[in-house]
C-alpha cells in the first residue's frame, strides 16, 4: 500500500515540477521513491496478509512480490529510458503519465475487489494510450495508439460487463465473497454467470495479447515508441498475469471445467501465431511483438494448470512469477539493445544488427544471452521459466499442452537465431559502429548478471509464496 | 572430488580462455588439456573394480523440487571420461597448423564443450544429466556456425533445432518419471529407477518414446539421421570430430544409463523395434557409403552404420552386448577422430576431398599411406585391431537375443570392408592425380597425433582386458538393475 501512495504522490509532484520549475532534481527523487517502495515492500514482506478499506486491497506475499518486481523493472526501465524520455518527449507529462501507469499496475496484482481491478486495469492502460502516440509526428506512433485506445475500451467494455453479471450473481464485487459463492452453489449456476466468466476472460486476454485478441499487439508494438513497447511488453504482461492468475485461482478455482479448457485452446493458438508471426517478420521490433505474444502463450500454460482440487494453489503463481520475471529481464534487455542499436542506424530491422558483433562486440553479446534466455536455452532463466511451467502442466497431467509448447518453442528458437546470426555471421557493410552510453552499458551488464544468477540458483525466486 | 575436478577444470579453462587473448595460445590449450587428460589417467588407474559409484560428489542445488548436483564414474562413465579426455588433446593438437579466426574463442569453445561432456558421463541426477546434455550442444553449434564451410547457416540451424527437439522431449520423459518419485519427487537415479518400475508399462511406453528420441537424434538411429550427414560434411575439421569421436557417444551411453533402466516395461515392448531401426541404419548407411565421393561424407554414413550397431546390441540387453557397446564406443571414438583428421590433411594438401581426384599417395608419401592403412583396418574391424574386440562382443551379444538379427548386422562387416577399401584405393593406390603429385609426407607434428592412435588402435585390439575388465562390474549390475532384480549394489 506504502508503495501505491509513494508513487501516486511522485506522480502529482511531478506534474506540479513544471510550475514550481523543479525539473532538476525529479529523475533521481522519482528513483530513490522507487528504492524506498521497493524497501517498503521488502519490510512488509512475510507478514500475514494486510487488509486494506474492507478488502479493497489486499498485500499479501503474493502482491508485495509482485509489486517488488515491478517497481524493480521500473526502476531499470527508466534508467534505460533517461535518453528517451528527456530527448524525445516532454520529460514531465511523460514520467508523470508512467508513474501513474505504475500504479495502475501494482493495483492489479494486489487488487481484493473486482472494482479495484477494474480501476487498476485504467490507470495503467490511459497513460499507456497517451504514450503510445508520444511520437507525435510520426504516422505509425499515431495508428498505434488509436489502435490500442480503440481496441482497448472495447476490450475494457466486455471486462465491465463481466463484472457486472458477476455481481448480479453472485451479489459482490469482493473475491472471496464471490469464490464463497461459487463454493456454496456447486454446480448451480445461471447461465449469466458463466457469461461473466467468459466476458471476463475476453476483457483480461486483451490485456496480456492472447489468442483470438493478439491483434492489435504486432501493429501498437511495431508502432509506439521502442522504450514505450518495453514497457508494455514487460510492466503491462506481468500485472496482467498475475491479475489473471489471482482472479482465476482465487474466484472461479471451483469452476475450473468451464474455463481450463478455453485456456488451454487459447494457450495452444498464442503460442502457434506467436511463434509463426515471428518467423516471417524482417523487423525486429515486430518480431519481438510476435515473441511476446508467444510467451503470452506459454504463461497461459501456467494459468491452465491452477490446480482446481486444492482450493488455494501458489505453485502456479510462483511458477508464472519466475517466468515473468525471467522474461521481463530477457526482453529489457533486448529492448533496450534495440534502442541504441536503431538510434545509430536509424531502423529497427534485423539487418540493423548485422556484424554487431564486430561493431559492438558487449551488446552482441548481451542480446545473444538474451536471445537465448528469451529461447529457453539452459542455463539461463527463461529455461527454467519454462521448465516449471511444463512441470506445473505434466504435474496437472497435460501432456499434449506440454508437447504442443515443445515444438512451438522450437520455432522460438528458430527466429532468436535468426538474430544471432545476423550479429554474428552478416557482413556490416557500412553500418556505423554503435556507441553505447556507459550507464546504459553497467545497466544491461547488471541485468545479465542476473539473468545468469536466475539460471543457476533458481531456487532463490521459486518458492515464494 | 576427483569427478568435480574432471568437470570444473575444463570450465574454468574456458572461463579463461574466452577472457585472455594471447599468442601461441595452442601451447596453452594443449598442455591444459593433457593436464585433464592426466587427471581422467588417475581416475582410471585408482579405480575400483567393482560396481560402486566411485569418486562421488552429492550437494543439493534446487532442493525444493529436488534437484541435486550428483556426479560420480562408475564403469560405464569410466570409458566415456577416458575417452573424451584422450582424444580432446588430440583435436586441439590437430588444429595446430591450422590459422583460426579468434583462436582464444575457439579453445574455450572447445573446453566449454569438454566440461558438459564429463558432466554428462557423470552425471547421476536427471536434471543435471539434462542440462549438461543442453550445455554440450551451444558449443558445438557456435564451433560449426564460426568456423564452418559453405551453406553452415542452413544446416547448423537444423542441426540445433533437431537435438533440441529430442532433448526438449527427453526433459518431459523425465518429468514424467519424476513425478512417480515418492514423497516430495527427486531427479536422482537410483529413485528414478525405482520409480519406473510402478508406473504402468502404458506410461513407461510414453517415457521410452520420449527418451529415446533424444537419444537416438544424437546417435543417430535409421530415420532421425537427416542432420548428421551434412552437419559432418559442414563443419570444421576439429568440429566434425568432437561430434563424431565424442559427442555421438552422449546418445548411446544415455541409452545405458537412462533409457533402459528408466523405461524397462518400455523397452521390452518397443526395445525390439528400435533393434530393427538400428540394424537398417546399419544396411541403409552401409549401402550409402560405398557411393559416396565426398571422403567426409563417407565417414558420416559409415558412422551412423557403426552406431546402429552399438544401438542394436545395447538393445539385446546381455553382458556382451553391454561390454561391447562400451568397448565399441571407445574404439570408435579413436578410429574415427583418426580418420577425420587424415582427410583434413588430405584436404589441407590437395584442396580437395573427392575421392576421385585423389589417388596414388602410396608411392609418394608410404608413411601417410601406412599409418592410414593401420587406421583404416581398425575401422573395419580387422581381428587383432581395436574395432575387432567390440564388433565382436557386439554381434555375440545380438546373436544370443535373435541369430537373424545378428546374421544382418553382422552385415556391417562386408559392407565397412567395402567402403574403406574403396575409399583406400581410391585415395592412396592406382596413378597419382595432379592434385596429388607433389603429396607431402607426414610431418613431425602430425605423427605426434597419429602414431599414438596407431598404438592405440593395435594394443587395444590386442589387449583389451584393462577395458573389459573395468567395465564388466558395472555392466552386470546394471543389467541385474533392468531386469527388475532387487538393486544390489548401485547405490
Amino acid at each position: 500500500m506504502k508503495s501505491i501512495i509513494i508513487l501516486s504522490g511522485l506522480g502529482a509532484l511531478t506534474l506540479f515540477s513544471e510550475i514550481i520549475n523543479f525539473k532538476k532534481w525529479l529523475y533521481p527523487i522519482i528513483l530513490l521513491g522507487l528504492l524506498a517502495c521497493i524497501g517498503f515492500a521488502i519490510k512488509d514482506w512475510g507478514a500475514p496478509a494486510h487488509h486494506f478499506y474492507n478488502n479493497m486491497m489486499v498485500f499479501d506475499n503474493m502482491a508485495i512480490a509482485f509489486t517488488i518486481l515491478l517497481c524493480s523493472i521500473v526502476f531499470i526501465w527508466l534508467i534505460l529510458a533517461k535518453d528517451f524520455l528527456s530527448n524525445e518527449t516532454h520529460l514531465t507529462d511523460h514520467l508523470s503519465l508512467i508513474l501513474f501507469a505504475s500504479v495502475g499496475a501494482m493495483m492489479m496484482v494486489s487488487y481484493g475487489n473486482l472494482v479495484m481491478l477494474f480501476l487498476g486495469i485504467e490507470t495503467l492502460s490511459i497513460p499507456l494510450y497517451i504514450m503510445a502516440g508520444s511520437k507525435k509526428n510520426s504516422l505509425n506512433s499515431n495508428e498505434s495508439a488509436l489502435k490500442y485506445f480503440l481496441m482497448g475500451a472495447f476490450a475494457t467494455g466486455f471486462l465491465l460487463y463481466g463484472i457486472a453479471l458477476i455481481y448480479g450473481v453472485a451479489g459482490a464485487f469482493h473475491l472471496h465473497t464471490i469464490a464463497d459463492y461459487v463454493v456454496a452453489e456447486r454446480g448451480n449456476y445461471p447461465m449469466m454467470f458463466y457469461t461473466g466468466i467468459l466476458f471476463i476472460l475476453i476483457g483480461i486476454s486483451f490485456k496480456v495479447s492472447a489468442f483470438p485478441f493478439q491483434f492489435w499487439a504486432p501493429d501498437v508494438y511495431t508502432g509506439a515508441p521502442t522504450m514505450v513497447t518495453a514497457f508494455m511488453s514487460t510492466i503491462v504482461k506481468t500485472a496482467a498475469f498475475a491479475a489473471f492468475y489471482r482472479l482465476f485461482n482465487t474466484c472461479f478455482a471451483g469452476v475450473g471445467a468451464v474455463w481450463i479448457k478455453m485456456v488451454i485452446v487459447m494457450s495452444v493458438a498464442t503460442l502457434l501465431i506467436g511463434n509463426i508471426g515471428a518467423i516471417i517478420q524482417t523487423n525486429l521490433k515486430r518480431m519481438l511483438a510476435y515473441s511476446a505474444i508467444a510467451h503470452a502463450g506459454y504463461l497461459l500454460i501456467g494459468i491452465a494448470s491452477i490446480d482446481l482440487t486444492s482450493g488455494n494453489d501458489s505453485s502456479s503463481g510462483n511458477t508464472i512469477f519466475y517466468y515473468t520475471l525471467a522474461y521481463s529481464i530477457g526482453s529489457l534487455i533486448s529492448f533496450g539493445i534495440l534502442y541504441n542499436v536503431a538510434n545509430s542506424t536509424e531502423s529497427d530491422s534485423i539487418e540493423a544488427f548485422n556484424g554487431l558483433g564486430k561493431r559492438n562486440p558487449f551488446l552482441a553479446f548481451a542480446m545473444t544471452i538474451s536471445l537465448l534466455s528469451l529461447a529457453g536455452i539452459p542455463p539461463m532463466a527463461g529455461f527454467f521459466g519454462k521448465y516449471y511451467l511444463f512441470l506445473s502442466a505434466i504435474h496437472q497431467g497435460k501432456i499434449w499442452l506440454v508437447m504442443f509448447a515443445v515444438l512451438a518453442s522450437l520455432i522460438g528458437i528458430y527466429y532468436y537465431l535468426k538474430v544471432i546470426i545476423a550479429m554474428y555471421f552478416k557482413p556490416q557493410e557500412n553500418l556505423p559502429i554503435v556507441v553505447v552510453k556507459e550507464y546504459h552499458e553497467i545497466t544491461i551488464a547488471f541485468l545479465l548478471i542476473i539473468l545468469i544468477v536466475l539460471g543457476l540458483a533458481p531456487e532463490l525466486f521459486i518458492k515464494l509464496f | 572430488m576427483l569427478t568435480a575436478l574432471i568437470i570444473f577444470f575444463p570450465f574454468l579453462l574456458s572461463f579463461l580462455f574466452f577472457i585472455f587473448k594471447r599468442n601461441s595460445l595452442i601451447n596453452l590449450a594443449f598442455g591444459a588439456s593433457i593436464l585433464e587428460l592426466l587427471v581422467c589417467l588417475v581416475a582410471f588407474f585408482t579405480f575400483q573394480k567393482n560396481a560402486e559409484v566411485q569418486f562421488p560428489l552429492e550437494f543439493s542445488w534446487i532442493p525444493s523440487l529436488g534437484i541435486k548436483f550428483k556426479v560420480g564414474i562408475d564403469g560405464i562413465s569410466l570409458i566415456l571420461v577416458l575417452l573424451t579426455g584422450l582424444i580432446t588433446p588430440f583435436i586441439i593438437l590437430s588444429s595446430a597448423n591450422k590459422n583460426i579466426e579468434n583462436p582464444n574463442a575457439f579453445y574455450g569453445l572447445i573446453f566449454l564443450m569438454q566440461a558438459a561432456l564429463m558432466g554428462v558421463f557423470t552425471a547421476f541426477d536427471g536434471f543435471l544429466f539434462y542440462i549438461f546434455w543442453e550445455l554440450a550442444l551451444l558449443p558445438i553449434y557456435f564451433i560449426c556456425l564460426i568456423w564452418g564451410g559453405e551453406n553452415r547457416q542452413k544446416i547448423t540451424l537444423k542441426f540445433f533445432i533437431y537435438t533440441i527437439l529430442g532433448s526438449l522431449l527427453m526433459l518431459i520423459g523425465f518429468i514424467i518419471v519424476y513425478l512417480h518419485t515418492p514423497g516430495s519427487h527427486s531427479f536422482d537415479w537410483n529413485q528414478m529407477v525405482l520409480a519406473a518400475k510402478q508406473m504402468s508399462s502404458g506410461l513407461q511406453v510414453w517415457v521410452f518414446w520420449l527418451v529415446f528420441m533424444a537419444f537416438a537424434i544424437k546417435m543417430p538411429v535409421f530415420p532421425f539421421h537427416t542432420w548428421q550427414p551434412d552437419t559432418y560434411t559442414v563443419a570444421p575439421a576439429q568440429g566434425t570430430m568432437l561430434l563424431s569421436a565424442i559427442m555421438l557417444k552422449m546418445g548411446t551411453y544415455g541409452v545405458l544409463r537412462w533409457l533402459l533402466p528408466i523405461a524397462p516395461l518400455g523397452v521390452a515392448q518397443w526395445g525390439d523395434f528400435a533393434m530393427i531401426l538400428c540394424i537398417i541404419g546399419i544396411v541403409y548407411a552401409g549401402i550409402i557409403a560405398i557411393k559416396q565421393t565426398d571422403f567426409k561424407t563417407l565417414i558420416a554414413y559409415s558412422s551412423i552404420s557403426h552406431v546402429g550397431l552399438i544401438g542394436a546390441g545395447m538393445f539385446a540387453i546381455n553382458v556382451q552386448g553391454f561390454q561391447g557397446a562400451l568397448m565399441q564406443m571407445l574404439s570408435h571414438g579413436i578410429s574415427v577422430f583418426a580418420l577425420f583428421y587424415i582427410i583434413d590433411l588430405i584436404e589441407t594438401r590437395t584442396k580437395t576431398r573427392n575421392l576421385n581426384e585423389l589417388g596414388g599417395v602410396r608411392s609418394i608419401a608410404p608413411q601417410f599411406a601406412t599409418v592410414f592403412m593401420i587406421i583404416m583396418l581398425g575401422s573395419v574391424a580387422l581381428p587383432l585391431t581395436n574395432g575387432f574386440v567390440g564388433e565382436f562382443l557386439l554381434l555375440n551379444g545380438l546373436y544370443q537375443y535373435n541369430s537373424i538379427y545378428a546374421a544382418i548386422a553382422g552385415l556391417t562387416i562386408i559392407l565397412g570392408a567395402i567402403y574403406m577399401l574403396r575409399s583406400y584405393q581410391l585415395s592412396m593406390l592406382g596413378e597419382s592425380s595432379a592434385k596429388t603429385n607433389s603429396f607431402p609426407e607426414l610431418s613431425s607434428s602430425e605423427k605426434l597425433i597419429l602414431i599414438p592412435m596407431v598404438v592405440l588402435v593395435i594394443v587395444l585390439g590386442v589387449y583389451p582386458q584393462p577395458i573389459l575388465s573395468a567395465t564388466e562390474p558395472a555392466v552386470k549390475s546394471l543389467i541385474n538393475v533392468i531386469q527388475q532384480n532387487p538393486i544390489l549394489t548401485v547405490r
